[in-house]
């Protein structure tokens, strides 16, 4: 575990390849290079936010704000753009991260410093981020008529005839992947989700370690917000709403555990594609897209069944084992050591 | 079940070493002053009551006054139940989405000429069997609550999409309205006495029941409770069954109000009713907390949210204000204690 690729990577992606086989068999046109580019490029801005929330969940800890903090710092960047048309968009891009990451960081502090439950301060953050779009926009539309031209197309130049949305998905998969497999606070998110108390006598700082995986997973959504924006010409109160819980059932689809320290990028990668895949596919195949929803709780469903079979954890199967005795007749009593 | 149902708010405190989740120790002085929880609530929810009666003379009605117990009723009748299960270290993120489906059911049976007892049965029997499957995931195969709530999030509202799409049921028989705009007697509502029932139906359950005693025993040490012979996934399979079927009343009685359903139906009422919970002085680690607490909490939301709109104040600027509430109430007793502690 914890290598950049796992025997469940596999399985999925065969699970993924024989999903688009599927729909290749009755409409060919779906698995030419340029339908399934198209399948990644609208992946993308999915994939990008399922790693920042990969390395928070990796640490044992949830973001519920994702999408909330996406929609802010895309509203923010909007409303910049339309006030000050002559600045440049790679600022705006690197204000985009910047606010993004502030907001995770507000996340991370306090769940570091105050010791709140990070379901607690995302749930909260979540609708005050919200509610903070409504307060700055006054409610009001920013429509593609008010941004810049270049605002608008930078996601969709395509250097190497590969969409800019697309480009900054695999830059971030890149980095995250060099991130949780090559640096010593990569490898740390691991050890905090694995065993918070081992990895404070190893030395690392948890809470700091914690905290640094939400900026990470503020600074992507910041990002994100501005890509959804400029791609989609539009930024209201209720962008992306709902879309946490898109991201989140992509990590677990993707074999992230919930319970911390077992994950992997290319698990996040083929998670969020897998999703990305079924809707785009539901239209090709003539399936109505109110199916959507129901296909991907019944795949969150199977997911997290296979995900209980690779986390049963070693030290803990004496236990495990007592309390399925126990559970099934009256207890017969194992001796109860690890836990 | 393992590690508190690896619910995902289990980190130490601030990163300390110490214990992960033993909330008696580490609330000492708050669990010590026992009921201090549930007086600050009532103080906050007497002062929000007296400033809405300062700033609009129209609060004070007692027509107003029942009308605005709807924004809260039939969340907290499913926050009771919800409550218990966080006391014993589960979550329920898809109640909302079972409204959902059990609204769609009942739409459904109302096309089939069902008369009000059956759709009553109907709304509660979906609750029920939404509630088993949630259970049967969690007590039975052992999975982690949040994330099995948030598939079947996604499932049970996604059925009822698929079954009604951009279409609307509606054509309830006028019997039916009763639940959501009856009254029993001059301006208490048929939800009021349900409300109120309910809760306290599950505060006795909670607080004087052995059943109550197994629920924290499971909260603040699951494999303890196991080994002292509490059969942790029956009562955890019955914990999902109840907050299921409070989901099944709760759909019963905001059909009747609206008189339709769609597919939309209650949408985000899960992340209000934790909030809710939380507010109330459950913790969200499991294992402490008490029903009347969660009665306060539900008041003072229903409070702050009429105040507001008496003051036109728009709903997503409440949220805010709820959101502030949520963090600085878990905040503050920690921030205290640390003051405290900083001060010795």
């Amino acid at each position: 575990m914890g290598g950049l690729i796992t025997r469940r990577d596999g399985l999925l992606a065969l699970a993924l390849v024989l999903l688009v086989a599927l729909v290749a068999w009755r409409f060919p046109t779906f698995a030419t290079p340029g339908f399934l580019g198209g399948v990644f490029t609208d992946s993308s801005m999915l994939i990008i936010l399922a790693l920042g929330q990969m390395t928070v969940i990796l640490t044992r800890c949830i973001d519920l704000s994702m999408a909330s903090n996406l929609a802010l710092t895309g509203m923010i960047v909007a409303m910049t753009n339309t006030a000050v048309p002559a600045l440049p968009i790679p600022v705006l891009v690197a204000m985009a991260v910047g606010i993004g990451a502030a907001l995770g960081a507000l996340n991370g502090l306090l769940v570091w410093k105050a010791g709140i439950p990070p379901i607690v301060v995302t749930l909260g953050t979540l609708t005050i981020f919200r509610g903070l779009i409504f307060v700055i926009s006054d409610g009001q539309w920013i429509n593609a008529h008010e941004m810049s031209d270049g605002f608008k197309a930078l996601p969709r130049l395509a250097p190497l005839g590969v969409p800019l949305l697309a480009w900054s998905a695999i830059v971030v998969v890149l980095a995250m992947a060099l991130f949780t497999t090559r640096t010593g606070t990569g490898r740390a998110l691991y050890a905090v989700g694995g065993n918070p108390d081992a990895a404070v006598y190893a030395g690392i700082d948890t809470g700091r370690t914690r905290c640094i995986a939400f900026v990470i997973a503020g600074g992507l959504a910041g990002l994100t917000g501005y890509l959804w924006v400029a791609r989609y010409a539009v930024a209201y109160v209720d962008i992306a709403g709902g879309f946490e819980l898109d991201v989140i059932a992509a990590c677990v689809i993707g074999g992230i555990s919930i319970a911390g320290g077992i994950g992997t990028v290319v698990g996040a990668l083929l998670g969020a594609l897998f999703l990305g895949v079924i809707k785009n596919a539901l239209p090709v195949v003539d399936i109505s897209p109110f199916w959507q929803l129901a296909i991907s709780g019944a795949a969150i469903i199977v997911a997290v069944l296979f995900n209980a079979r690779a986390e049963r954890r070693p030290g803990r199967i004496i236990l495990k084992r007592a309390e399925r005795a126990g559970s099934s007749t009256d207890s017969t009593m194992v001796s109860g050591g690890a836990s | 079940m393992n590690e508190i149902g690896g619910v995902p708010g289990t980190p130490g405190p601030s990163g300390s070493p110490g214990p992960r989740a033993l909330p008696d120790r580490s609330r000492g002085w708050l669990a010590r002053a026992g009921t201090s929880w549930e007086t600050l609530l009532l103080v906050v929810a007497v002062a929000i009551f007296l400033l809405n009666a300062q700033l609009s003379p129209y609060f004070l009605d007692p027509w107003n006054l029942s009308d605005a117990t709807f924004n809260f009723t039939e969340k907290a009748m499913i926050a009771f139940a919800m409550a218990l299960l966080i006391v014993a270290g589960e979550i329920d993120l898809s109640v909302a989405s079972i409204i959902a489906l059990a609204s769609t059911a009942m739409g459904f049976a109302v096309q089939l000429g069902a008369g009000t007892p059956v759709l009553v049965a109907v709304g509660l029997g979906v609750g029920l069997a939404c509630g088993a499957f949630n259970g049967l995931l969690v007590a039975r195969l052992g999975l982690p609550s949040i994330v099995v709530t948030i598939g079947t999030l996604s499932l049970f509202r996604g059925i009822a999409y698929i079954v009604l799409g951009d279409q609307a049921y509606s054509g309830y028989p006028a019997s039916f309205a009763w639940f959501g705009q009856g009254y029993v007697f001059w301006v208490i509502t048929v939800e009021m006495v349900l409300f109120l029932i309910t809760a306290i139906a599950f505060g006795v359950l909670l607080h004087k029941t052995s059943f109550g005693r197994a629920v924290y025993a499971i909260g603040n040490n699951p494999t303890a409770a196991l080994f002292s012979g509490i059969r942790v996934p029956r009562v955890t399979f019955i914990l999902f069954l109840l907050t299921g079927l409070m989901a099944g009343l709760a759909a019963v009685c905001l059909t009747s109000r609206l008189g339709s359903t769609r597919p939309s139906i209650a949408l985000g009422w899960e992340l209000e009713i934790v909030t809710m919970v939380v507010l109330g002085g459950i913790s969200i680690l499991g294992g402490s907390g008490t029903v009347p607490g969660v009665v306060l909490a539900a008041i003072i939301m229903g409070l702050v949210t009429f105040g507001f709109g008496l003051m036109n104040v728009p709903g997503i600027v409440m949220s805010i204000f709820i959101g502030l509430l949520l963090i600085a109430v878990i905040a503050l007793p920690v921030l205290g204690r640390r003051l405290l502690r900083a001060r010795r």
